[in-house]
């Protein structure tokens, strides 16, 4: 059954309209691996059909898509340019934008280090592949949901931040995050749907998340305050 | 030609004169006046400039063009950051956010007249001040030693050509030598800044000259990070470095540049590279304009950052008595934008938020292994008080460790950005 999934890439030897091309064909990588890496993306990207912009944008029909295009998506500049200048995503531009983000677009705000293992690659763009058209054959599979999310009251992700509050109370993120999303070690912070960062701020705080500056920084922010930075880090103007 | 010119401007100024309400006539914007240019000073300055929309005049004094911040200072004399990457010049302040950068030295404060002289004879009146001034030394803190023999025994203690300085005499180190940290007594800037900087002189000794020896003398019975400093010697250095405490004298301490001894409780040691880390007070402006007590340091009100000595004034950073905040350029800049906001609220009626306060000091220990210490605080009747805390863990495992030198990368290209613009 999982064999049945294993992508397909045709790669043609030998130069197109060539009278007789010698054609090969092999696996991109193991899906079934790369949904466990996928994991890596799954707090940001959504996947699947009904899948809906995120932290980042959804990765639905992926392969083949221009840089960019997602509508209403808040994109970096730096990937809007890519994206205008012809960046498409293809297995090749999708494997080096995985094994170093910034090389390939250095302002984006997609907050990854990079994956080193050429085969860990492989895998996640196999089982990426699988939500692209063609093959047809691939199951539809529902967006997956990030694990330890905390569980929070409708009240609580109801509640409407103050953004001017927000903006006396991200100087103490800015310290670190900066403001225009770049991600020089740290992550970006900028432009997050508000309920992602309210639930990844309640996640710190209930210690879900591991990060001990985070957990002490959110430890002490009141629901109001984790409101009124999601507030604002959402709808900065960059 | 110049005549019609003239007459042009002059009309010009009648009329918008004319024009004007009554009321607006004669009044200037408020202005606020930050005498010092580093992680206190400047970040204040770019909050202030930001955040009132040209309403108040941000007039910033600062002697130096170029800004090296002490931060990391210790990871270009370990190889780790060339001496650019830790500049920074204040251009963006005045072409960004409209302010005033005047590169000149304060040399007296008028409480009584708000005023500000300047090295260069200009005086600045202000609504409010902000005094960032950093560090001096204390005269005398350790006998034989003044600035004018800072060239034998760098303290580097301020970044700079007494970093450049340091780093040339370590490299030039004869085989097998010794170099000596006289370290500073508390309160002092940066507390696991000497304990990282000795990680760092042990990283570059380790590759160029491996039988050389380091020679910690120190005053105090513990310091910063002890436990994980000590284990990541012993792992990295083991055997090269050798700190005495003050059960071995290390209280009494005397330096002799001339035949590069160090004195510890009267025995003589020659040393070869001796980095001379003086105890320290407010930076010398604020004693002059009377805003530091007996300490030698400023203290604050710890809800405002305002002097408590003077309310129309704000004292930030290494300059002050913050409580339970240690003297790092994180705790300046989170205090920075306190009284940034106090300032706004006193002088265009911004809205006044509860301070809140935070630090966190990453130091590296050799490649990859980075660690990390940080709080948060807020402000209690009597002092900034601590809320909560976090430090690395020793054994923490290796990916960890560079997971968290890695950060400390992104927290300089962030706090740099926060401050310089």
């Amino acid at each position: 059954m999982r064999e049945e999934l294993s992508l397909i890439l045709a790669l043609a030897l030998g130069g197109a309209g060539a009278g007789r091309a010698e054609t090969h064909v092999e696996a991109i990588g193991d899906p079934v691996r790369g949904a466990e890496i996928w994991v890596y993306c799954s707090g940001c990207h959504e996947i699947g059909p009904g899948a809906q912009a995120s932290i980042g944008p959804p990765l639905t029909g992926l392969f083949g898509r221009r840089a960019a295009t997602v509508a209403g998506f808040p994109y970096s500049l730096s990937m809007q340019r890519a994206g205008q200048d012809g960046l498409t995503w293809t297995l090749e531009t999708l494997d080096a934008y995985l094994e170093n983000p910034v090389v390939l677009v250095s302002g984006t705000r997609m907050s990854f280090p990079g994956l080193e293992d050429a085969g860990e690659r492989a895998d996640l763009l196999a089982f990426l592949r699988q939500y692209s058209d063609k093959p047809s054959n691939i199951p539809e599979a529902a967006p997956t949901a990030r694990a330890g999310d905390p569980v929070l009251s409708e009240a609580t992700l109801a509640l409407v931040g103050d953004p001017a509050y927000g903006e006396y109370l991200s100087s103490e993120c800015t310290t670190c995050h900066q403001r225009d999303g770049s991600d020089q070690g740290i992550p970006s912070i900028t432009l997050w749907p508000q309920r992602k960062f309210v639930l990844a701020m309640h996640a710190y705080k209930q210690h879900l998340r591991p990060h001990p500056v985070m957990q002490m920084m959110a430890g002490r922010l009141s629901d109001e305050e984790i409101a009124a930075l999601a507030a604002y880090f959402g709808a900065l103007g960059l | 030609m110049s005549l019609n010119r003239r007459s042009f401007l002059g009309t010009g100024l009648a009329l918008g004169a004319a024009l004007s309400a009554p009321a607006v006539i004669g009044q200037a914007r408020p202005r606020v006046v930050i005498v010092g240019g580093g992680a206190g000073g400047a970040t204040a300055a770019r909050y202030i400039a930001k955040d009132s929309g040209g309403a108040i005049d941000v007039v910033l004094i600062e002697p130096g063009k170029t800004y090296y911040t002490c931060f990391f200072s210790n990871l270009y004399l370990g190889g780790f950051r060339d001496f650019a990457s830790i500049a920074h010049d204040y251009g963006r302040l005045a072409s960004r956010y409209g302010i005033n950068v005047i590169h000149d030295l304060a040399v007296d404060i008028d409480r009584e007249a708000r005023s500000v002289a300047l090295a260069s004879g200009h005086a600045l009146g202000y609504d409010r001040l902000i005094v960032s001034p950093g560090i001096d030394f204390v005269d005398g803190a350790v006998p034989g030693w003044d600035l004018t023999v800072q060239n034998r025994m760098p303290h580097a203690w301020k970044a700079g050509s007494q970093t450049q300085l340091l780093k040339a005499q370590i490299e030039a180190m004869r085989e097998g030598g010794v170099f000596c940290m006289v370290a500073p007594p508390d309160p002092y800037r940066c507390p696991p800044g000497p304990y990282e900087r000795v990680s760092m002189v042990a990283h570059v000794l380790k590759d160029r000259n491996p039988t050389a020896k380091i020679l910690i003398v120190d005053p105090k019975e513990k310091f910063s990070k002890q436990a994980l400093f000590e284990e990541g010697w012993g792992r990295h250095y083991p055997g090269m470095i050798e700190r005495v405490g003050p059960d071995f004298g290390a209280a009494n301490v005397e330096v002799r540049p001339d035949s590069m001894e160090v004195v510890i409780d009267g025995t003589p040691e020659a040393v070869d590279v001796c980095n001379v880390i003086p105890a320290q007070k407010a930076g010398h402006i604020a004693g002059l304009a009377g805003l530091a007590n007996d300490s030698g340091f400023c203290p604050i009100v710890p809800g405002t950052m305002q002097s408590r000595i003077d309310e129309t004034i704000h004292v930030l950073g290494d300059a002050t008595i913050a409580g339970d905040m240690p003297k790092s350029a994180f705790s300046a800049n989170s205090q920075a934008k306190v009284a940034a906001m106090q300032v706004r609220a006193a002088l265009t009626g911004a809205r006044a938020f509860p301070a809140k306060y935070s630090n966190t000091c990453w130091s590296l220990i050799d490649t990859g292994d980075g660690v990390k210490v940080g709080a948060s605080y807020q402000a209690a009747e009597d002092k900034i008080a601590k809320v909560d805390g976090f430090v690395s863990q020793t054994g923490e495992d290796a990916a960890l460790r560079k997971a968290t030198f890695e950060e400390s990368l992104g927290w300089y290209a962030g706090i740099t950005a926060d401050i310089f613009g």
